[in-house]
């Protein structure tokens, strides 16, 4: 203590004096002055020429949207804050920034930043690329463009699914208008993010707007949340702030996933472990566990439900198995009993008859579905099972629960999404985004039957693709060693147009390559996500460096070379387009939204609508079924599902919810070969593929392949070791990580790492996607990415 | 000294997403390597195969931490300069006028929470976000937090409205240094002591 007495005389500093500088070595005493700047709302420069701009994270597709508090000087963006709103409610909570966001300055002033155009001089793939000017990449653009539809047709074009970049006046839709505007390309729907549950979850209740508002969660006594993990994928910002809330007055939680999530570390009461792709087992065990102790709510299921049992049974469908049917395994023989499910999940029995009694009777409960779960084979079924448990609990249309699905908010299906307008498609033809290499192979042989809409057949195979803000061509596609083919042959697709931040895995396969700025260098403005109460404010807050350019300039120069600048651009500025979204918002969710010029003056950066009474889906439907019917055919509830039924085809699309063993799995011939399942989890180092290389996030979440003691003792494999992780499809080498928090027989692999392959093809990156397979989903034409067999060995 | 500052860490609404290490290395530009705030990831337990079930008894918490601003900083004696003092407000700062970078301090803090810079050649760690405080904001890992899990205020304050926890595995004995902390524990950090707790990543701390 002599010391500290000593040094106290040295003691300047008193409380609410302004610091002197000889303390610290990280500010000048301009910096100091130039904090007093904080306590206010405007933007404009003080004395020390610091501004500090509130402005939306920019938006590449994760769950969240947020406030940002940005600090420039000199056009350099120098600190990244969240919001500082003083009011911090359940009604209208501050938007705080996840460490994605508050690492992007990292990626902003990344070395790698992609800085001028380029031109692909070695064969496709390899990565030789050499500095054009712009002219000769935007007349090189145009003139394929011009070449491609003359020998082809537009629908041989193709702007490929993307979500790099997100925040309306950005992003694909920029290109997607363009080439509308120049007679249509190849249009496609479904994401890769919720393929089955878009498509699955009408199915049961008509609508994807299934969610009550998030506010409502502290009203729930019981959330399951099952394979649903708010904290690492960011599900709406304070998703899990409100799941602590509803903790905190008393809900129980129980988080099933076979992962010990960051969620449910934080957020649960219990963590149950399940193998991937079994969880309709469980939920059909749940519903036989209700059945068999009367504790689903019978009144409920009688008057909102079909299909339930032979009494409710639609009259074109009578006769066939009810729901009531495959639970109790009246026609298959297999009673779906605990015992039963207990074998394919790896949860014990008794566990699986406490969740059931627990979400029967603890109401009203939540039993929230997450999005992984569906990225599998057979993806829907899950989707479907977990709707029902809603119904049958009766926890359908009330405060307080859930009725499961995609929930999408009520009462109006949450946000605009995109208000920019890419205009009509003069292509009517669309395809599942997923099955785009299916249209570079053989497009002119897909039919409905791939799940084509708007044709019989597709005119053209896909030839020229302008991938904008889109890492989903290579590293985001499934089975990068076969994409990677597929476009390696120049015969295929014949140009490909890569427009982004960085040389991603895809931009390596470009012919030409574009340098985007980033949404800090651009203008634009977004909305809520799913969880639409806000809309946050993205002015251009300092300049392209290089030789970017924005994707709207990028586009509208292009434009200009297709005679259609003026069509495209109607006379309007990347600002006056925000100006118009604006308005856009203002006609639907926010009518009282300022001006643009009114979000400039104040400074607050976000415009929010307090939830102060949360909406509940269903509530109308609940209130007088018959007079709300819902959009089914039977206007209620379709445990069963005649659309499904006429497909005829029960074994993969059945007309009730099953579980069906997936294609790859640990009860198949193939876990011989590969015995463990492997499950590409969202991590907090990413957004997908985006924000990898950034330093601040790959120390604080490094790459690995997290893998049970049990599995690794058995393979020799001590922690941080180099491994092999392969199957038929390929193969990475990346650290383990040995951690009790992943069930056995499971290992997890963060999805989004960019793949780098070394000479032999082998992915140093730890990219997942060289596991995983291109087999869709039957009824979504989904995505099934999370279905994996692999094996893992020392090196 | 007029009052003693200290952090609130809620280790039982941590989910370990590390905003706070990062809006502090943000706000403090530190290089990759240097985290005057850290999380420690802690798990326990095992699994067992019961009738082809697995039953686990697996617990996890996280828990935040930067420099504890101790009542008895043991990293301020071996400084040779005496350049490591305690503010007013009980903060400990180090005075790089008199710094020669001796690491004496670094070897001494029993929480490892002083770095050596490599980029800036200088001996640093959490100042508490000192300029923050002073124009009544709160430090950057406070306001950074999505889960509001990390909270600051006076420590007899902090220490009355939750308890008296100021250490959990990892930490050594608080006896060393009088941590001015207050951790609301994780509700299965007793359960986790009794199974044996280990530090899950190590190489990320």
């Amino acid at each position: 203590m002599d010391a500290l007495t000593t040094l106290s005389r040295r003691c300047f500093l008193k409380w609410g004096v302004l610091l002197g500088s000889s303390w610290t070595s990280i500010f000048s005493p301009e910096d100091l002055a130039a904090e007093s700047g904080l306590l206010t709302l405007d933007p404009a420069q003080d004395a020390a020429g610091v501004r500090i701009l509130r402005v939306g994270c920019p938006s590449h597709n994760c769950g969240g949207r947020c406030l940002l508090k940005v600090h420039v000087k000199d056009g350099v963006i120098f600190r990244i804050e969240s919001d500082d709103r003083p009011t911090d409610s359940l009604e209208d909570p501050q938007l705080r920034a996840c460490v994605r966001g508050r690492a992007y300055r990292r990626r902003q002033y990344h070395r790698d930043r992609l800085q001028y155009p380029m031109k692909r001089t070695g064969k496709r793939g390899e990565g030789a690329f050499e500095r054009i000017t712009w002219n000769e990449a935007l007349d090189k653009v145009a003139g394929e463009l011009v070449r491609v539809k003359k020998a082809y047709g537009n629908a041989a074009l193709f702007v490929p699914y993307g979500t790099g970049s997100y925040s309306q006046i950005n992003g694909r839709q920029t290109a997607q208008r363009l080439l509308n505007l120049f007679g249509g390309s190849l249009g496609h729907y479904n994401s890769y993010s919720w393929a089955c549950i878009a498509n699955a979850t009408a199915t049961v209740y008509g609508t994807n707007t299934t969610g009550n508002q998030r506010q409502d969660w502290v009203n729930s006594k019981y959330i399951l949340m099952w394979g649903w993990n708010p904290s690492e994928m960011r599900d709406g910002t304070n998703t899990e702030y409100f799941v602590r809330k509803a903790r905190e007055k008393g809900a129980r939680i129980v988080c099933i996933d076979p992962r010990m999530t960051l969620s449910a570390v934080a957020l649960a009461d219990e963590w149950l472990p399940i193998r991937p792709g079994t969880d309709a087992a469980m939920m059909s065990a749940m519903a036989y566990v209700m059945i068999r102790e009367k504790l689903y709510d019978a009144g409920f299921v009688k008057r909102y439900c079909i299909g339930f049992d032979e009494t409710q049974m639609p009259p074109e469908a009578r006769g066939a198995e009810s729901y009531r049917d495959y639970i109790l395994g009246t026609r298959d023989k297999t009673p779906k009993t605990p015992a039963w499910a207990s074998s394919i999940t790896g949860v014990p029995q008794e566990t699986i008859a406490r969740i059931a009694r627990e979400y029967a009777t603890r109401k009203p409960g939540v039993l929230y579905q997450g999005y992984g779960m569906q990225r599998r084979a057979y993806g829907e079924q899950v989707v479907r099972a977990g709707c029902v448990l809603a119904a049958l609990t009766g926890n359908v249309g009330i405060p307080g629960g859930w009725a499961g699905g995609m929930a999408l908010q009520a009462p109006d299906g949450g946000p605009a999404w995109n208000v920019f307008p890419i205009g009509a498609n003069p292509v009517k033809a669309s395809i599942p985004s997923f099955l785009w290499t299916e249209a570079v192979l053989r497009g002119k042989s897909l039919g409905p039957e791939h799940g084509v809409r708007g044709a019989t057949r597709l005119d053209a195979d896909i030839k020229l693709m302008y991938a904008v803000a889109s890492n989903a061509l290579i590293n985001q596609h499934a089975n990068i060693n076969r994409t990677a083919k597929i476009l390696q042959d120049e015969k295929l697709v014949e140009f490909l147009i890569v427009q982004d931040n960085f040389l991603t895995p895809t931009g390596r396969f470009a012919d030409i390559l574009l340098p985007a700025c980033t949404q800090f260098e651009s203008w634009g403005v977004e909305d809520g996500w799913k969880y639409g109460d806000e809309v946050i404010f993205m002015p251009k807050i300092v300049d392209p460096p290089f030789e970017t350019k924005s994707d709207y300039q990028i586009c509208k120069e292009i434009a200009g070379r297709l005679g259609i600048a003026d069509a495209y651009t109607e006379g309007r500025s990347e600002r006056d387009w925000v100006e118009w979204s604006l308005d856009r918002f203002r006609k639907s969710r926010f009518p009282k939204l300022p001006t643009l010029a009114e979000l400039e003056k104040s400074n607050a950066g976000v415009y929010t609508v307090p939830v102060t009474r949360p909406a509940v889906a269903f509530a109308d439907f609940r209130n007088d079924p018959e007079k709300h019917r819902l959009a089914t055919p039977s206007g209620r509830i379709e445990i069963f599902s005649r659309p499904l039924h006429d497909m005829n085809k029960p074994q993969e699309i059945p007309a009730v919810p099953k579980y069906i063993q997936e294609w790859e799995s640990p009860f198949g011939p193939e876990a011989k070969k590969y015995p463990l399942q492997a499950v590409g989890h969202h991590s907090l180092s990413r957004i997908h593929s985006t924000l990898t290389g950034v330093d601040w996030l790959e120390e604080a979440f490094p790459q690995r392949v997290f893998m049970n003691p049990i599995d690794a003792s058995a393979r020799g494999i001590r922690n941080s070791e180099l491994v092999r992780v392969f199957n038929d499809r390929g193969e990475m080498r990346i650290p383990c990580r040995i951690t009790p928090r992943i069930m056995p027989g499971v290992v997890a692999i963060p999805q989004g790492a960019w793949w780098k392959p070394d000479a032999d093809g082998i992915d140093r990156g730890g990219s997942v996607n060289v596991l995983t397979s291109e087999r869709w989903t039957p009824y979504a034409f989904g995505n099934a990415q999370h279905t994996i067999m692999v094996e893992v060995k020392k090196v | 000294m007029v009052v003693q500052y200290a952090f609130l860490v809620n280790s039982d609404a941590c989910s370990g997403c590390k905003t706070c290490q990062v809006a502090c290395k943000d706000k403090n530009d530190l290089p990759a390597g240097v985290h005057w705030r850290k999380v420690y990831e802690v798990s326990a337990g095992g699994w067992q195969e019961t009738a082809g079930a697995w039953v686990s008894t697996v617990v996890a918490y996280n828990l935040s931490a930067a420099c504890h601003h101790c009542l008895n900083p043991p990293c301020a004696p071996p400084c040779p300069t005496q350049a490591i003092w305690k503010t007013e407000n009980g903060i400990v700062l180090i005075d790089e006028n008199l710094c020669r970078n001796c690491r004496a301090c670094i070897w001494a803090c029993p929480y490892g929470a002083i770095w050596f810079n490599p980029v800036l050649n200088t001996t640093t760690k959490c100042d508490f976000c000192l300029g923050y405080l002073e124009a009544g904001m709160s430090p950057a890992c406070v306001a950074a937090c999505p889960n509001r899990a990390l909270d600051f205020g006076e420590f007899a304050e902090l220490q009355k409205k939750h308890g008296g926890v100021n250490r959990v595995f990892p930490m050594p004995a608080s006896s060393i240094a009088d941590p001015a902390l207050v951790i609301i524990p994780h509700r299965n950090a007793a359960l986790a002591e009794k199974l044996g707790p280990a530090i899950a990543n190590s190489e990320e701390v």
